[in-house]
């Protein structure tokens, strides 16, 4: 579009380092390891993934540490064909939450590992309630897309 | 509840592509139609409340200082309300409590967002934190669209049926942002339209979503000694307010089921008296910047039962003269500055109950609700008024 009116250029650019601290930090050491970490909370019990230093509910800690299932079941996913700024994938991808086995809250990635070219393909093929599975990358570096994916089984 | 406080006018810009202002012009552009509308002057407001989504938004942090004077608010306290998608009915709330508190007679409520001076889903990626859900959740579509899978599912709702109510919803909407002279999209659209229209994430079309609006809203709120004593009639008293947020991860909670929203929505009911929403309702102006989740709106405030909205929508219980006609202003689905989007629900609320809403009017119109939700589907916010207190 033409434009009509005078504009100012203005760019910002922050760089900022966060602390992992010591959840985070032991859960991405497990990612390196292909292993996936969920805690429990010691009120309620649930399981909780990615671990959590305390339950969003209880607010009691969650330190009873575990590893859990990298098999679980698509709860729900969308087929998202836009770009987005930051994001690491290219368009179009699919963003998934998955229940993986044995844990209580939904785990948000993405379902991959076929052509996702043709959504009328992609959508006879993913169904919610499906079962699926972590695919990891070779070259892990304590990050959450040291899993690449999930697959289906 | 606290004492009595009324609605006594609002402002709106024209809301949309505004690059033919600054943004502070923009604001003043509603804080003079505010004042035009009550005929008060700054000398009358006590306190100035203001808010945007992530001031990031425009580049500019902490705007209620660049906007103090453009809101007339030098010599006055000042404060600035921000929950992301929800603000502008959190700039509501705080100006209702300042002035039900009795600290504050008359409050000026501001609310104003300039999305297309930046990267607006750069800005929306930073809401989610980048040690996690900022790769899957980030851009709000995507996680609108895994929400609304997810309560298809749940109640077997063909993927047919939620199409066919979501493009009678856009269509209605864009019909009806032609009588309302603010509104930003202006654009006649069929049944086929939206559906033909791109997907953007799957089941989401172009047509399903919201536009990226400049825009600003400001309310005046007033207590009710203030309101005989300016000898106001045609105001809009608060009834109800209710606010919920939930877990900060989208996977922790229920989305379908959704406590924020049916927690928020009850406790302004309880407030106000209503028992049967869709009854006791005359008009909602439900935030909606998405086709699907509008109608979970919908069920979460008990307009129908779960699972029912599409048939409901399909029916016309919730177009004008519906039961209960939704968004008659054609919604945050056509005109969505963030920052003040849910100001403008509220304000689109007062006017019908003050029998101000022009072409999109909805006769003889009593009660209304007004709602805004924001983060990742974390908070929501409901504000209720009525011609009578």
């Amino acid at each position: 579009m033409a434009k009509e009116f005078k504009t100012l250029l203005n760019q910002i650019t922050l760089p900022y380092e966060l602390a992992y601290g010591a959840t985070w930090t032991r859960f991405f050491e497990g990612m390196k390891e292909k292993k996936i970490y969920g805690t429990k909370c010691s009120k309620c019990g649930r399981v909780l993934v990615p671990a959590r230093t305390f339950c969003p509910q209880c607010f009691v800690d969650a330190d009873q540490w575990l590893e859990v299932s990298q098999e679980g079941t698509l709860l729900t996913w969308s087929y998202a064909n836009y770009r987005y700024f930051g994001m690491p994938t290219d368009p179009p991808f699919i963003s998934a939450m998955i229940l993986l086995d044995g844990t209580d809250v939904g785990f948000l990635h993405l379902v991959a590992g076929f052509d996702l070219d043709d959504f009328d393909v992609v959508r006879q093929k993913v169904k919610t309630g499906m079962k699926v599975k972590a695919v990891w990358e070779d070259d892990r570096k304590g990050h959450i897309m040291d899993i690449s994916y999930f697959e289906p089984l | 509840m606290g004492r009595p406080v009324a609605i006594i006018g609002v402002g709106q810009t024209k809301h949309g592509r505004r690059m033919d202002v600054s943004y502070p012009d923009l604001v003043r552009e509603a804080v003079l139609r505010v004042f035009e509308d009550t005929g008060l002057t700054p000398d009358d407001i006590d306190g100035v409340v203001s808010g945007t989504m992530p001031s990031m938004m425009e580049g500019v942090a902490l705007t209620h200082f660049y906007f103090a004077d453009a809101m007339q608010a030098v010599g006055k306290p000042i404060m600035k309300t921000e929950t992301c998608g929800s603000t502008g009915v959190s700039i509501a709330h705080t100006a209702f409590y300042w002035v039900s508190s009795g600290m504050a007679d008359i409050v000026l409520a501001v609310g104003h967002e300039k999305m297309n001076e930046g990267d607006s889903q750069a800005t929306m990626t930073t809401v989610a934190e980048p040690f996690y859900q900022h790769y899957f959740a980030a851009g709000a579509p995507g996680v609108f669209s895994m929400q609304s899978r997810l309560w298809a599912d749940r109640y077997g709702i063909s993927e047919e049926k939620i199409r066919d109510a979501a493009a009678y919803i856009s269509k209605t909407h864009h019909d009806s942002a032609f009588d309302n002279p603010y509104a930003h999209v202006k654009v006649k659209v069929t049944i086929e339209d939206v559906k033909n229209s791109k997907i953007i994430s799957s089941p989401v079309r172009l047509l399903d979503v919201c536009p990226n609006s400049d825009g600003a809203c400001a309310v005046i709120f007033a207590s009710e000694e203030a309101v005989h004593k300016l000898g106001r009639e045609k105001v809009a008293w608060v009834r109800g307010i209710g606010f919920r947020g939930e877990e900060y991860y989208f996977g922790d909670s229920d989305k379908v089921v959704w406590q924020s929203a049916i927690q928020a929505a009850k406790e302004a009911y309880d407030q106000a008296g209503i028992k049967d929403p869709k009854k006791d309702l005359d008009v909602a102006e439900v935030y909606n910047p998405f086709t699907f989740q509008e109608m979970m709106f919908y069920e979460c405030f008990g307009f129908c039962g779960f699972g029912e909205a599409p048939d409901m929508v399909l029916g016309g219980a919730f177009a004008r003269g519906g039961q209960l006609p939704c968004a008659p202003s054609g919604g945050t689905l056509c005109t969505n500055p963030i920052g003040a989007t849910g100001l403008i629900r509220v304000a689109e609320a007062a006017l019908q109950v003050m029998g101000k809403a022009g072409d999109h009017q909805i006769p003889g119109a009593k009660m209304a609700l007004g709602h805004a939700m924001g983060g990742i589907d974390q908070f929501n916010g409901v504000m209720i008024v009525g011609s009578e207190f």
